[in-house]
């Protein structure tokens, strides 16, 4: 996350504040070969497997209309909750970072919460309240209303996995930066909201964008709590990755890699800007890790 | 960024363009959905079924959507969810607004009945022969060449010998193994009830992989490599040999097996909410209808009319000596109840 | 919004910053709404079995088995990650090599991989006729289907959480130490040991409880590559969503209750290691 400077250091100060060569070729083999078993074979493989019949059956997987729905769904259940969570990150974050209040340790513990919370417990909550046996399940069927098995329900269940990602990013950041430049503006007569815009924004804009990006890379990506809400319709309620479970299900593995292909895209996107950002922007990021 | 909308404008000047932008874009992109949610306006009908029905049921939506179009020039598209037979009902239960179910064994539709009352309990009276507009059974796929030489339900109680199954708590298809399994160990010669519960702890003492539905037991034992025999839906076993290849597997026909019924049902209480009534019944009817039944036959399930099929798809079809689990256990709600729901033979049987 | 309500006046120190009111009191709805009216309706569904129904449901031998398989592969899985994590971190923050930036952003690759894509690569890789799995079946050894499946997808999943955590304070570490032990005749090994390692200590203990909380509750990936056979290798989210498969709610909600009870412990462990490491080193 952080910078950190690589400079080669002279001949003899290295000596005793680095290891033996012998020690850190293999330090750095163990770890290289390590990596490249678990990280980037799998990666590797998603692509592989999508190609294995040629590019002809790889742009196939793509013609399905089940499939273009499901990419289109996808794109709708991002584009819903990760400004939902946008919004709730600045919020939370103007409040804990720029106030002293009592319970803020234990506000931004509830806030961490759902990263620790399985995304199979998370579908069934909603399920339990939404769903036709659940707590407002009667209500909302009176009302004609659908949640679980429908777009709400999944971006419900999104919404809830992805919940901490902004707000995480902005925490500390905010918290780093402190008060007194939004005191300054202030004092010399800006409004609150105009504070915000031309300072605090400008101050945080890396960071914010550093956690939309991971909180979309998680919102297009999340599995185990969609999969409990979706109902598994083909062409209606199927995120791409169940899309892709589907497809696998069906012996179809040229297709399920292929739509699995471009959610592995998807992820060297994010992870190419991220590397970007901290690259180009690591100042004002925050320092503290991130998930 | 939405937090720019959110706000009384009086500060709207200071937008910057990007936020201008970006709010026209959620705008632009709210307008496209709704626009998306108005092409979908035409009739939709939602069936939910069991797992191997993928296949089947992508060529029988198709044909029915023709042939409304031909009756009455209305565009109706049919969807369809799988998954295992337990666990789609359950969604049916938790409130997935299908149309008609088309599951894999006659419990689910009496669940879906007793927790919702949106199928009446006598919903296999509504539909000619009980619900059924085809049957299937069981059989088993073993590796090229039969390496273990598996010949009948007794060598899957063999020691030595893998059994991938799904699981019977959530797969119809898992239940209908168990209850083949059950029955022939019962009326073998010299068989009993106590006999029949030996045998089957015996051959899931065999189980190295219990997925949750048919057709992940048939990936793990096709795909995977897992196990030495998967008894399967006859049409399961039928698409194995033609999705991997006839020369990597065998299908192994038993001496005797269960008469599996998967039924069909209309969900009365999400049709009169949706107002499909119409359409699903004709759904329905179109399953009984000589073009479904053929496409039934093509693939390798048991059309209730045979003479609508094809010579050489019911050629194909093997023939075995079928029983059926009502004449040895009674009626399905203590099959049911007594074999699989918690703390019944499977449960006892697979604790450890 | 300059102004907050009155009741908040008594709970937050005076500032002339504005908007604490309406940002404090979205985030409690938003979280509230989103986060603890759900978890709490889950508790509540949990607790309608009464005590006796909960306790036969958690200590059921097939629940039983699945939470430890579940906390079992976890806690094996983050122990080496955190391992191999620091070697990682270490190796990328110390040592210079071709394509080190490349490898730096690789590792947070399971963080943006989605979890399903992960799941059926990884069931690619490791099953018997597959690339890694294919070399080690000669030898009688199966990783995926088993046990030894979800340790691996476990081991994805926790990496990063471990590699991150400790990275920075790797960087931070003051050369001068380092040099002042070589100078008193430490060896190089003993200065790692004895020098080095104790104040990264708080966070390898953090990155491993994020990587064992993370762990635990994983579902997507771990199911493509789990045998998923009861009392073997059946994790505890799996058995949840099979509880649901057979209506049976109650049980469904019961382990999902132990598990986020779980997920409550492995946060107050986190903030517990990180309190005590800014005592003990000024630190997080």
């Amino acid at each position: 996350m952080s910078d950190r400077p690589l400079s080669p250091s002279p001949e003899g100060w290295e000596s005793v504040t680095t290891e033996r060569p012998v020690v850190r070729w293999t330090a750095i083999t163990v770890a290289l070969v390590f990596l490249a078993l678990f990280l980037l074979l799998p990666l590797v493989i998603v692509f592989v497997e999508a190609f294995r019949r040629g590019a002809q059956a790889y742009l196939e997987a793509f013609q399905e209309p089940d499939a273009q729905a499901a990419i289109w769904l996808t794109l709708t259940v991002a584009a819903i909750s990760v400004p939902l969570n946008v919004l709730f990150g600045l919020t939370a974050s103007w409040a804990i970072a720029k106030f002293d209040f009592k319970g803020k340790s234990l506000l931004i513990t509830l806030i961490d919460l759902p990263f620790s919370v399985s995304p199979v417990v998370a579908g069934l909550i909603y399920v339990l309240l939404f769903g036709a046996q659940g707590f407002f399940g009667p209500f909302l069927s009176a009302a004609g209303f659908k949640v679980i098995f429908a777009l709400p329900g999944i971006v419900l269940a999104t919404v809830f996995v992805t919940f901490p990602f902004v707000a995480r990013e902005l925490i500390p950041l905010m918290q780093e930066q402190g008060t007194s430049e939004e005191e300054a503006a202030l004092t010399l007569g800006a409004s609150g909201w105009r504070t915000f815009w031309t300072v605090t924004l400008p101050n945080i804009r890396w960071g914010l964008l550093y956690g939309v990006l991971l909180c979309n890379a998680r919102a297009m990506g999340e599995f185990g709590a969609v999969s409990v809400v979706s109902g598994h319709i083909r062409g209606l309620t199927n995120t791409m990755p169940l899309h892709v479970e589907i497809l696998y299900n069906e012996y179809n593995f040229v297709a399920a890699f292929a739509v699995a292909s471009l959610l592995a895209g998807l992820a060297i996107f994010t992870l190419g800007v991220k590397s970007f950002l901290e690259w180009r922007y690591g100042d004002s990021l925050s320092k503290r890790v991130s998930h | 960024m939405q937090a720019v909308p959110h706000r009384p404008t009086a500060h709207g000047r200071r937008f910057r363009p990007l936020w201008r932008g970006c709010a026209a874009a959620l705008v632009a992109g709210a307008a496209m959905l709704a626009g998306g949610s108005h092409a979908q306006a035409q009739t939709q009908l939602l069936n939910v079924s069991y797992d191997p029905t993928r296949e089947l049921y992508r060529e029988i939506n198709k044909a029915f959507a023709d042939e409304w179009k031909q009756k009455t020039g209305e565009t109706i598209t049919v969807r369809a969810s799988h998954g295992g037979s337990g666990a789609q009902a359950r969604t049916v239960i938790d409130g997935i607004d299908a149309d008609v179910v088309t599951l894999g064994i006659p419990s689910d539709i009496d669940a879906i009945a007793r927790a919702t009352k949106k199928i009446p309990a006598d919903w296999r009276s509504k539909l000619p022969n009980n619900g059924l507009p085809y049957t299937s059974t069981v059989v088993f796929i073993v590796r090229k060449g039969n390496p273990k030489s598996v010949k009948d339900w007794d060598d899957l109680a063999k020691p030595g010998v893998q059994v991938v199954t799904p699981n019977p708590k959530t797969s119809a298809g898992g239940r209908w193994n168990f209850l083949a399994a059950w029955g022939y160990a019962q009326q073998k010669e010299g068989g009993s009830v106590e006999k029949a519960r030996a045998f089957v702890t015996e051959i899931y003492r065999n189980v190295p992989v219990l997925d949750t539905g048919a057709r992940g037991s048939t990936v793990t034992f096709a795909q995977r490599n897992i196990g030495d025999v998967l008894p399967a839906w006859e049409n399961e076993a039928f698409l194995i040999l033609e999705e991997f290849g006839k020369d990597k597997f065998d299908i192994v026909v038993p001496s005797v097996s269960i008469l599996a019924e998967p039924p069909v049902a209309l969900v009365d209480g999400n049709v009169d909410s949706k107002g499909t009534r119409k359409a699903a019944e004709a759904y329905l009817q179109f399953l009984y209808g000589d073009k479904a039944q053929a496409i039934f036959a093509k693939h390798h399930y048991r059309p209730s009319k045979r003479e609508a099929a094809a010579k050489e798809d019911l050629a194909d079809l093997p023939e075995i000596k079928l029983f059926t689990i009502e004449s040895l256990q009674g009626n399905w709600d203590d099959i049911q109840k007594n074999n699989f729901d918690s703390g019944g033979i499977f449960d006892q049987i697979s604790k450890r | 919004m300059s102004s907050a309500a009155p009741v908040l006046s008594r709970l937050k120190r005076p500032s002339v910053i504005p908007g604490f009111g309406i940002t404090f009191g979205f985030s409690l709805f938003y979280l509230g709404l989103i986060v603890l009216l759900p978890l709490a309706a889950l508790i509540v569904r949990a607790s309608r079995i009464g005590w006796d129904g909960f306790l036969a449901v958690a200590t059921d031998s097939r629940v039983l088995a699945a939470l430890k398989v579940s906390f079992g592969i976890s806690l094996l899985a983050a122990l080496v990650a955190s391992v191999f994590g620091l070697l990682v971190a270490w190796v990328l923050t110390r040592y210079d090599f071709p394509g080190r930036r490349i490898i730096d952003a690789v590792v947070d690759l399971p963080f943006a991989l989605p979890t399903a894509v992960a799941g059926i690569a990884l069931a690619a890789l490791y099953a018997p006729n597959g690339w890694i799995g294919g070399l080690v079946e000669p030898f009688g050894l199966k990783i995926a289907y088993t046990p030894a499946g979800i340790f691996i997808a476990l081991v994805f999943i926790g990496l990063p959480f471990a590699v991150r955590t400790v990275e920075p304070l790797i960087a931070e570490i003051d050369r001068e130490q380092e040099e002042a032990s070589a100078t008193l005749g430490a060896s190089r090994s003993r200065t790692l040991w004895k020098v080095l390692l104790p104040p990264l200590i708080p966070a390898i203990l953090t990155g491993f409880a994020l990587a064992f909380a993370r762990a635990v509750g994983e579902y997507g990936s771990v199911i493509f590559i789990a045998g998923n056979l009861p009392y073997v290798s059946e994790i505890a989210p799996l058995l949840i969503v099979i509880k649901l498969s057979e209506f049976d709610y109650a049980g469904a909600a019961v382990i999902a209750t132990i598990m986020l009870a779980i997920s409550f412990l492995a946060l107050l462990v986190i903030n517990l290691i990180q309190a005590w490491s800014r005592r003990r080193f000024g630190h997080v």
